[in-house]
């Protein structure tokens, strides 16, 4: 069995951080990565860029909206999540609106992707 | 220690908010600074013995503005401090209070204590050391260190621009969206003259003033936090990751400028350059063309190329003319003509500045960059003339012994024709 675990915090709180803290905070995290990886049971690692990254695509109009900002209706959760590799923004928009056609309502939040670490962990 | 620091980074992302809304209260910024100080002091006492509050701000707001009507209603009576048992039934307040203040609150409160340190009355420099006193909590002998003044002369500057802005009828109505506007460009506009104090170190400053550039950068995202959909003030946040970006590589080992093409694109931070590209793509779908976004999109085209040679110099010629159209400067020019020299020859950059020598005749980049296109064309004579104005018009010893290499380059150059004619 797989898990998925999404990762939450206080923006303004980690954007504080300097950048030695922010490494210290990987550092450690590596540390728990590495023992994982060892044991393989590492799956793919992905750490978002801000919220003021993102890009939400809403599927309750046709065509779908796009509009800044992260998905933040609180009645709405995080279903899942895709991991794609596109040239720009317009081609992730692509795919999303591609999957916004098999799957309506709700949204697709586009957040670039910080750091991916692929991983190794099968189902 | 570790809960030190946790609270230490719990007040520096509070900041803005607390003292913005504090100074909404009592309307002064000297009572907002100390309620503030006053509330982190208790902060330090009560955090490491119940935990963190759900929201550090809040609790911040309130015990500050608590400890403040204290003071002011005893008056000039001097009396000890109440025990911090005094203030009754803290949760039940801020819980109260935290539901109150949600994000646009804080919003027109963080707007409103940037716009008062940019205000139009004050030169730029105290703009500056007032928001990075004021907005980002640096203490005076850091500010008077990124500056490279003496703590006493950065003090005073400092308490003029406050008393300034004391004098100054500074609106507190919240403002409606033209104001709003207006309020924007002129705080993202000191923003980049805080980026721009830390990005015009030379290579022995470079570490001191650094932290000036991660400051703009944390208040840019702060701003982008606040109105997300301000394709600006995406422009403005990406083109300082874009420039903050290349910042290890500007200088080599011994603190000399290293150029745009000869910078090992490997130091380059690619975390930096990643949420820059994102922010200026995301702004550019917009079509709502502004001078950061053109800017940072320049940035971006250097970011993208891997190596020098595959830089779109036809794009950034391009974006130059934009920039031009939008915001004519004989210093844009004369940028654009460096792209101009790489799509369609030095020949026709030269021409391109000819007609600015006269506005540009104490810049030093004008006589650097003139030296560098009579170079390309072997005018080497007129090309030492020009960098001999640019030496003597150098404001760092890096930027002369930028030039003096080139100068040295050239007498090497003339040395081996001579030899081998």
């Amino acid at each position: 069995m797989l898990y998925a675990i999404l990762c939450y915090h206080d923006e303004d709180f980690v954007g504080s951080w300097s950048r030695e803290e922010d490494a210290a905070v990987m550092e450690k995290l590596k540390l728990v990565h590495g023992k994982l990886a060892a044991q393989g049971r590492l799956g793919p690692v992905a750490r978002l860029l801000p919220t003021t990254a993102a890009t939400t695509l809403r599927k309750d109009s046709e065509p779908p909206v796009v509009i800044d900002g992260p998905f933040a209706e609180t009645k709405e959760q995080l279903l899942g999540f895709y991991v794609v590799d596109c040239a720009d923004l317009d081609g992730a928009l692509d795919v999303a609106r591609d999957l916004a056609l098999a799957n309506p309502g709700g949204a697709y939040e586009i957040r670039p992707i910080g750091l991916f670490m692929p991983g190794a962990a099968q189902p | 220690m570790t809960d030190l620091a946790w609270i230490d980074t719990a007040i520096t992302a509070s900041r803005p908010q607390a003292i913005g809304a504090l100074l909404r209260y009592f309307r002064d910024l000297d009572t907002a600074e100390e309620a503030f100080q006053n509330a982190c002091l208790r902060a330090l006492k009560a955090w490491p013995q119940n935990g963190p509050p759900r929201d550090p701000a809040a609790w911040l707001i309130l015990v500050g503005r608590n400890v403040a009507i204290d003071d002011l209603r005893r008056g000039k009576k001097q009396q000890p401090l109440p025990d911090d048992e005094a203030i009754s039934d803290l949760d039940d307040a801020e819980s109260a209070l935290a539901e109150r203040l949600d994000g646009s609150h804080y919003r027109d409160d963080i707007l409103r204590l940037l716009f008062i340190c940019c205000h139009p009355e004050l030169p730029p420099t105290q703009q500056i050391a007032l928001a990075l006193r004021i907005v980002s909590g640096l203490t005076v002998p850091q500010i008077a260190r990124a500056f490279l003044v003496s703590d006493a002369a950065m003090e005073q500057r400092i308490t003029r621009a406050k008393a300034k802005v004391a004098r100054a009828r500074v609106p507190f109505e919240t403002p409606g969206a033209p104001e709003r506007s207006e309020r924007l460009g002129a705080v993202a506009a000191m923003i980049y003259l805080v980026f721009n104090e830390g990005y015009s170190a030379s290579g022995d400053t470079a570490g001191i003033r650094a932290p000036l550039c991660e400051e703009a950068i944390r208040l840019a995202r702060l701003l982008l936090r606040l109105f997300p959909s301000e394709p600006e003030i995406m422009g403005l946040t990406a083109l300082m990751l874009l420039q903050h970006a290349r910042a290890p590589a500007r200088f080599d080992a011994h603190g000399e400028i290293v150029l745009l093409d000869e910078q090992d694109r490997g130091l380059w931070d690619t975390k930096l350059i990643a949420e820059g590209l994102a922010l200026i793509d995301k702004a550019m779908r917009h079509r709502r063309t502004g001078a950061y976004q053109i800017q940072a999109a320049i940035a971006a085209l250097h970011a993208r190329a891997t190596r020098p040679e595959d830089t779109d110099w036809a794009q950034i010629d391009l974006l130059y003319g934009s920039l031009e159209i939008l915001q004519p400067s004989p210093v844009i020019t004369l940028n654009r003509a460096v792209a101009v020299s790489k799509v369609r020859g030095a020949e026709a950059a030269l021409a391109m500045i000819a007609p600015l020598e006269e506005r540009l005749s104490n810049y030093f980049h004008y006589f650097g960059t003139r030296g560098a296109l009579l170079l390309q064309l072997g005018r080497r004579d007129e090309a030492r003339t020009a960098f001999d104005r640019a030496i003597a018009l150098a404001r760092t010893t890096a930027e002369a012994n930028h030039i003096r290499m080139h100068l040295d380059r050239s007498k090497r150059d003339d040395a081996a024709e001579r030899i081998n004619p």
